[in-house]
């Protein structure tokens, strides 16, 4: 994806101000804030991420999503969400806050060993 | 074509399409839904119980990490169902509520006691076996959050019964007296585990219509006799004798025929008076109290920091 990270809820620096524009970046101010996209493909199956865009409000958003991300039926439903609504995880703490599952193998199905013959379980 | 609301819900399960939480749906769908999701919630949740009793006494680190994974599992089990329930209309706090004043159900199954080590092995290869051969059935259900928790809780599930199993097998090569407690385990979950699928379908009040609204996709009756035909050579494998007189291999039907569920029991412990009953929802009232200062806790934080962005905020704009 080509936007920042956005900031998250815990930095200093964030405020409720923040929140509203921070996806606002100098030559966006006529298009409005930054929306995310996601995308339904098929009945049953999640909504799924696809993208992002710019929008004055949720409707022209809901409408642009459309025109932008599912011209070619790729979807039977979309919603949009405004980007300073996204709380992310941090990049730099990826490795504490993901790595620990690495070390737990037994939270496979395939770490116990179970002979061929008892069949499939 | 202009459908009635009705007409467009049925066509949409006509064509085997999933119902989401947007779509116009009866009434009924949505009290069925809400009661069913919420009772396999309340199932995950209460379900922690007779294994988290033997976390501390576990027999080594390894079995014990793998237990508390375990038990985890459940927990946002659980947690997924919560929120595929909440998507009809009803908070999980009303779900809580509903569950402590016993208006909500949970599976009998968890209102026995689990008295021996072997009983970790049991639960996970019959208990966990018997759910999971009724949420793979379920994944196909008509409600789309619900069919894509089932299919999620299905990944997960795998490790649940292999890891029981492989207690098993531990405990059958073992001493003596390990497999004897592995054949008493089996002969205390054996029913219990077969009376997971529910009373029989001719007496089972929901089940047409949940199968018309394809709810349910398979029968009690066809679970259980699923759940039998793959259960049997397992036990075989393992050396422990099942506890039915009557369970023999019918060449004509291509089944396994057994005996019949002890029902009077079934329905004793669905009213409440089975071995565990009283002990596991005090267990889980006990927990929602003492867990509400951490709530208010959690909530009075964020209210606060959420004051101090604010006035930050405003400080900033000015």
């Amino acid at each position: 994806m080509s936007y920042d990270v956005p900031r998250m809820a815990g930095d200093a620096a964030w405020t409720e101000h923040d929140a509203d524009d921070h996806a606002r970046r100098p030559g966006d101010e006529g298009s409005g804030p930054m929306w995310e996209v996601f995308v339904r493909q098929r009945r049953g199956m999640s909504h799924v991420h696809a993208g992002s865009l710019h929008a004055p409000d949720a409707e022209t958003a809901l409408l642009n999503a459309r025109d932008v991300y599912t011209r070619r039926s790729e979807g039977v439903s979309v919603w949009v969400v405004p980007s300073s609504a996204v709380t992310a995880s941090d990049p730099d703490n990826a490795a504490s806050m993901f790595e620990p599952f690495a070390e737990q193998p037994y939270r496979h199905a395939t770490y116990y060993d179970i002979p061929d013959e008892v069949g499939h379980m | 074509m202009d459908l009635s609301p009705d007409d467009r819900f049925q066509a949409i399960l006509d064509a085997d399409d999933k119902i989401e939480p947007t779509d116009w749906m009866p009434d009924g769908y949505r009290q069925t839904l809400i009661r069913q999701i919420a009772q396999h919630a309340h199932s995950e949740i209460i379900g922690m119980q007779p294994e988290g009793n033997w976390i501390s006494r576990a027999p080594t680190l390894k079995r014990k990490t793998i237990l508390m994974a375990k038990v985890q599992d459940e927990a946002g089990h659980g947690l997924y169902l919560y929120a595929a329930a909440e998507t009809l209309g009803i908070g999980r706090d009303e779900m809580q509520h509903l569950l402590h004043t016993g208006r909500h159900k949970y599976s009998s199954i968890f209102n026995y006691p689990t008295l021996s080590w072997a009983d970790m092995g049991v639960i996970g290869w019959l208990v966990d076996g018997a759910a999971i051969t009724n949420q793979v059935a379920l994944t196909r259900t008509s409600y789309g959050p619900y069919a894509r928790a089932m299919v999620r809780i299905c990944k997960e599930e795998s490790f649940h019964q292999r890891q029981g199993y492989e207690i098993l097998l531990t405990l059958c090569r073992g001493s003596a007296e390990q497999f004897a407690m592995a054949q008493d385990a089996v002969d205390r979950w054996w029913w219990p585990s077969l009376m997971m699928f529910g009373p029989h379908d001719d007496e089972s009040p929901h089940t047409a219509q949940s199968m018309a609204w394809k709810v349910k996709r398979v029968s009690n009756d066809d679970l259980r006799q699923q759940f039998v035909d793959m259960t049997v050579p397992q036990a075989e494998y393992l050396g422990v004798t099942l506890p039915d007189p009557e369970l023999r291999w019918n060449e004509q039907s291509g089944h396994y025929d057994y005996g019949e569920v002890d029902w009077d029991e079934f329905w004793q412990v669905v009213k409440g008076d089975g071995p565990m009953n009283r002990e596991r929802l005090a267990n889980k009232v006990g927990a929602w109290d003492d867990g509400a200062w951490v709530r208010e806790a959690a909530m009075a934080y964020a209210a606060k920091h959420d004051g101090r962005l604010r006035s930050a905020g405003a400080g900033g704009a000015a």
